[in-house]
C-alpha cells in the first residue's frame, strides 16, 4: 500500500458515478459568494473566497482547523456579516443577511454539537421549530407526533419519538438534528464536522442518508477535515487554507494526497510504524488475563510489550471504551488480573492505576481531557501535582522548569506556560494531555481516539510524537481509534472487539485499511 | 523590585484586579470630593478597619466554596452556632475574669469556634460529595439546622457577657491598630498562600474549572471538595468569633444580611461562580470598596435602608458590566 494516500476502492464511488442531480436544476446555482473577505478587529479570517453552491449538489468544504471554514459558515447562515464581497441567493444579491434571513432563505446548518435540547423528547426537539413558527399559544401534541414521526420516515430510520435526546447516541442526535433541518423545508443543509463522533457503520449510514437528501434537490455542504470520506461523499471539492481559497473542483480530480497537500501546503509523507513481534519471553508491561466486567466485556486476555503500539478498534458498544476505563482504575473489573512488569495490580481507583504507571487519555479532550480555563503549566502538572510538592506546598521553581521542559519536549507552540489552554489549537492541546503523562512513570498509555478532532498536519505530529514516546521511554501503547488510516499506520498489531470479546487480531502485512473496515462492517 | 513584577503580573492576569482597585480609589475620590472634612477623618478609616473582616471572612469562605463551582449558603449559621457556643461555655465556667485570667479559657473558646467551623464544614462536604447533594440545597439545609440549633442553645434572646480577652480579638487594638483587622491580614495572607502555592488549592482550581478532566487526570476529587468546606467552615466560624468579640454578644440572627452580601462580593472580586477562578486579593478589595461606599453614605446621612439598595445596585451594576465585558471578549 503506497504509505502517500493512494485512494483505495470507496465503498460508495460507483454511486457517485450515479448520483444524479434531479431534474434540470443541475448546474444553477443556488448560493454564491462572491470574493468575501472578513476582518476580525484587525485580524483577516478570509481573503476573497468565493464558493458556489449548486441546487442538489453535494459540495464539500475542506481545510484545516483554523483554516476560516467556521467563519465561512457562519458568514453563510447570517451569524456573521462580510467585511468584503456580496452573497447572492437564487440569483438575487442578499445585503445583510441575519440568521433569520439565512433560516427564511431555506439554509439550515447542522453544528457539530447539533444545538438540540437534550432534556426533551425526540418528538419535541423535531416539532420545536415549527411549533413555534405556527405561531399559536397551545400546542397540539397529536400534530407535533405526527410530525415528527413522518420526518423520521422520510429519513428511513427508527428513533423512538418519547426518548430523551440526552439519552440517544451521538450518531442518533444526529439524525434528530438532520430530521429537524428536512423539516424546515430546507434547500441547503450545511453539516459541520459531521463524522467526527461517528463510527464506520453510522458513516455508511449517514451516507446514505446525505444522498437521499441530495436526491429530493436539496444541496448539501459538508465541512470536513476527513480525507476519505470527502473523497467519498462529495461532487464537488473546495479547499481553503489560511482564509483563502487554493483548489477547487469535481471531486474526481482529487486525491488524498493532492487534498492534503491543497489542505496543509505540504506534502505529509507517513511510514508505517511496524515493530517485530516482541521475542514472547519478554516480560510484558502489561498482561491481562481473563479480565470481566458483566454487560461491558468478557474473558479479555492481551499482553502489551514495551515499544509497541497495538490498536484496538470495534463499534460503539463493543465494550473498548469500558475496557480502558477498568485498565485506568475508573471501572473495577469483576474478575481478572492485570499485571504490570509482571506484577499483579489491583485496580480499584484512578490513584491506584497511575501509581502502578497506567496512563490514560481520554476520548473527549474538551470534557475530559483539559482544564480549559486553567494554564497550560497547571494542565501539565495536574496529574503529578503531589510529586512536585513538599509537605502540601509546591515547589514553583521546579513546576516552572518541569512546563517548560514538557512544552519543548512536546513541542507545544505558546509563547508562555501561563497561556489558557483553550487558547491553544486541538493538536496543540493533545499535546498537553499527553505531555502530562511523561511526568509520571508511565509504563502502559492507553490512548482513546488520539487524533479524534485534529487536523491532517497536527495529526502526523502527533503520531510522531507517539512514535517518540515508544522509542524512548519504552511504553507500551494501547491505541483505541476508529480512524482505520491511523490504525494502519501505526500499529504493529490490531485487535478487534465485538459485544464485549476479542474476536481477531491483525498483523503485520494484514494490517491494510480495507482488511480492518471490512472486519468491522461485518460486525452488527 | 521583586514585589513590584508579582504585582504586575498579578495585575496582568486578572485585569479584574485592576478594575476594583480603580474602582475602589473612584470611590474613595467621589466619598472625599462630597465630604472631605467627615470623609477623610481618620475615625472613618478605623473603624472600617473593625467592620469590614467579618464580611471580609465570610466573603472568603464563600469563594472558597464558589473554586469548586459550589457555594457555601451555611457560613452566617456556622458564625453564629461558633460564637453561640463559645458563650455558652463561658457562661458554664467562671465569669468576670479580668484580662489575664481570661486567656486561656478564651483559647479554649476559640479552639471550640474553630472546631465548630471545622465539624460543620465537614458535614456540608460529606454532603455534597458523599450523598451528591447539591451545594446549594446542602447548605441551605445545614445552615437551617445550625441557626435552629443556635435557637435552641439561646432560646432567643442573645448571649451576653464574654470574657475581656475575647471582646480585644473583636475590639482591641495592638499596636493601633485593629485586632480583627490584623487577624483578618493574617488569615486572609494564609488563604492566599493556600490557594496558589499548595497542591489544594491548585487541585481546587483544576476541580472547578472541570470537574471530569479532574477524575480523569487521577485528582482526589471528592477529598478536596471536602476539605474546600472545611476550610470555608473554619473561615466562617473565624467571622463568628469576631463579629461576637465586636458586639460582646452572639444571637441566632446576628449578621443574616452579612449571607448574601458575601455571595455577591464574591462575585464581584472576580471569583467565577461556575468554578475555577478567584482570588483573596479580589475578594479583599471588593469588601474595602463596598465599605468605603457604605461609610461614605452614612456620612452623607442617608437612610440605612437606603444604604442597602446602594449596595445592592452596585453590585448588580458591576457585575452587570463584568458580564457585558465577558461577552464583548
Amino acid at each position: 500500500m503506497s504509505p502517500s494516500g493512494q485512494r483505495l476502492a470507496l465503498p460508495f464511488s460507483h454511486q457517485l458515478l450515479n448520483s444524479q442531480t434531479p431534474g434540470s436544476s443541475m448546474s444553477e446555482a443556488f448560493i454564491e459568494l462572491r470574493s468575501i473577505g472578513k476582518q476580525f478587529l484587525g485580524l483577516r479570517a478570509l481573503d476573497d473566497v468565493s464558493l458556489t453552491i449548486n441546487k442538489g449538489e453535494i459540495h464539500c468544504l475542506a481545510g484545516e482547523n483554523g483554516s476560516g471554514k467556521s467563519t465561512l459558515i457562519k458568514i453563510i447562515s447570517g451569524v456573521y456579516q462580510p467585511t468584503e464581497g456580496e452573497i447572492i441567493i437564487e440569483g438575487e444579491k442578499v445585503e445583510n443577511l441575519s440568521p433569520i434571513e439565512s433560516v427564511n432563505r431555506a439554509i439550515q446548518v447542522i453544528y457539530q454539537d447539533f444545538s438540540l435540547f437534550g432534556n426533551l423528547t425526540v418528538a419535541e426537539n423535531l416539532a420545536l421549530n415549527t411549533e413555534l413558527r405556527a405561531k399559536t399559544k397551545l400546542v397540539n401534541w397529536r400534530r407535533v407526533r405526527k410530525l415528527a414521526h413522518e420526518a423520521l420516515e422520510r429519513l428511513g430510520v427508527d428513533i423512538d419519538l418519547d426518548a430523551e435526546v440526552e439519552s440517544l447516541p451521538t450518531s442518533s442526535k444526529q439524525l434528530v438534528a438532520i430530521a429537524r433541518a428536512l423539516m424546515s423545508d430546507a434547500k441547503l443543509i450545511i453539516m459541520d464536522e459531521p463524522t467526527t463522533a461517528l463510527t464506520g457503520k453510522e458513516v455508511e449510514t449517514l451516507f446514505r442518508i446525505v444522498r437521499d437528501i441530495q436526491s429530493r434537490g436539496i444541496a448539501i455542504l459538508f465541512v470536513s477535515h476527513k480525507m476519505r470520506e470527502m473523497l467519498d461523499i462529495s461532487e464537488r471539492l473546495t479547499v481553503i487554507r489560511n482564509g483563502a481559497k487554493v483548489a477547487e473542483g469535481p471531486t474526481s480530480e482529487f486525491d488524498e494526497a493532492s487534498v492534503i497537500r491543497h489542505m496543509t501546503g505540504l506534502d505529509i509523507q507517513i511510514e508505517p510504524f511496524r515493530r517485530a513481534r516482541p521475542d514472547a519471553s519478554e516480560m510484558p508491561r502489561l498482561k491481562v488475563q481473563g479480565l470481566c466486567l458483566a454487560g461491558d466485556y468478557q474473558d479479555i486476555d492481551m499482553t502489551l510489550h514495551s515499544g509497541e503500539i497495538v490498536g484496538l478498534s470495534g463499534l460503539l458498544g463493543s465494550g473498548r471504551t469500558e475496557l480502558a476505563l477498568s485498565l485506568f482504575g475508573m471501572l473495577p473489573p469483576e474478575s481478572g488480573t492485570v499485571e504490570v512488569d509482571g506484577k499483579p495490580i489491583a485496580l480499584q481507583s484512578v490513584q491506584d492505576a497511575i501509581a502502578e504507571g497506567i496512563a490514560y487519555v481520554p476520548e473527549d479532550r474538551l470534557s475530559e481531557g483539559l482544564f480549559m480555563t486553567q494554564s497550560i503549566k497547571r494542565n501539565i502538572i495536574a496529574t503529578s501535582l503531589e510529586t512536585l510538592a513538599k509537605g502540601g506546598i509546591i515547589d514553583i521553581q521546579r513546576v516552572d522548569r518541569v512546563a517548560d521542559e514538557t512544552i519543548a519536549s512536546m513541542q507545544i507552540a505558546t509563547p508562555s506556560a501561563e497561556k489558557q489552554v483553550g487558547e491553544l489549537s486541538g493538536g496543540n492541546a493533545q499535546r498537553v494531555v499527553l505531555g502530562r503523562w511523561l511526568l509520571t512513570d508511565a509504563k502502559v498509555l492507553i490512548l482513546n481516539g488520539p487524533t479524534v478532532g485534529v487536523d491532517v498536519g497536527s495529526k502526523a505530529e502527533i503520531h510522531k510524537k507517539i512514535r517518540e514516546l515508544v522509542d524512548n521511554h519504552g511504553l507500551a501503547v494501547l491505541m483505541i481509534s476508529d480512524d482505520v488510516l491511523e490504525l494502519a499506520q501505526n500499529c504493529s498489531r490490531v485487535i478487534l472487539m465485538h459485544r464485549g470479546r476479542f474476536v481477531d487480531e491483525l498483523e503485520g502485512d494484514a494490517i491494510i485499511e480495507d482488511v480492518i473496515s471490512d472486519q468491522l462492517k461485518s460486525f452488527t | 523590585m521583586k514585589f513590584s513584577l508579582d504585582f504586575r503580573n498579578m495585575v496582568n492576569r486578572d485585569n479584574n484586579i485592576l478594575q476594583l482597585i480603580m474602582m475602589t480609589v473612584l470611590i474613595f475620590i467621589i466619598m472625599t470630593a462630597l465630604s472631605p472634612d467627615k470623609f477623610l477623618r481618620y475615625y472613618n478609616f478605623e473603624s472600617i478597619t473593625y467592620l469590614f473582616p467579618e464580611l471580609g471572612l465570610l466573603s472568603i469562605a464563600m469563594m472558597i466554596a464558589m473554586l469548586t463551582g459550589g457555594i457555601d449558603l451555611s457560613v452566617v449559621g456556622i458564625a453564629n452556632l461558633s460564637g453561640i457556643l463559645s458563650g455558652v461555655l463561658f457562661h458554664y465556667l467562671t465569669r468576670d475574669l479580668g484580662m489575664e485570667q481570661s486567656v486561656p479559657m478564651v483559647m479554649l473558646g476559640v479552639c471550640l469556634s474553630l472546631g465548630v467551623g471545622l465539624v460543620a464544614g465537614a458535614i456540608n462536604g460529606f454532603l455534597i460529595t458523599k450523598l451528591n447533594i447539591i451545594p446549594i440545597l446542602a447548605t441551605l439545609g445545614t445552615g437551617q439546622v445550625f441557626i435552629g440549633l443556635c435557637l435552641v442553645l439561646t432560646g432567643g434572646p442573645a448571649i451576653v457577657g464574654f470574657p475581656d480577652a475575647w471582646a480585644f480579638l473583636g475590639n482591641g487594638k495592638l499596636f493601633g491598630i485593629a485586632v480583627p483587622f490584623l487577624l483578618f491580614l493574617l488569615v486572609a495572607g494564609m488563604v492566599a498562600f493556600l490557594l496558589t502555592r499548595t497542591t489544594l488549592g491548585v487541585n481546587l482550581m483544576l476541580i472547578g474549572s472541570n470537574p471530569r478532566a479532574a477524575v480523569f487526570a487521577g485528582l482526589k476529587k471528592s477529598r478536596m471538595i471536602l476539605y474546600s468546606y472545611m476550610l470555608s467552615g473554619v473561615l466562617a466560624s473565624m467571622a463568628g468569633i469576631i463579629l461576637s468579640g465586636r458586639t460582646n454578644a452572639a444571637k441566632s440572627d446576628y449578621g443574616t444580611s452579612y449571607l448574601l452580601q458575601a455571595v455577591l462580593i464574591s462575585v464581584l472580586g472576580g471569583t467565577n461562580p461556575a468554578g475555577g477562578k478567584g482570588t483573596v486579593a479580589g475578594v479583599s478589595i471588593a469588601v474595602v470598596a463596598l465599605m468605603l461606599l457604605s461609610s461614605g453614605f452614612q456620612i452623607l446621612r442617608f437612610s440605612n435602608h437606603l444604604i442597602d439598595f446602594i449596595w445592592g445596585a452596585f453590585l448588580l451594576l458591576v457585575i452587570a458590566i463584568n458580564a457585558w465585558k465577558n461577552r464583548a471578549r
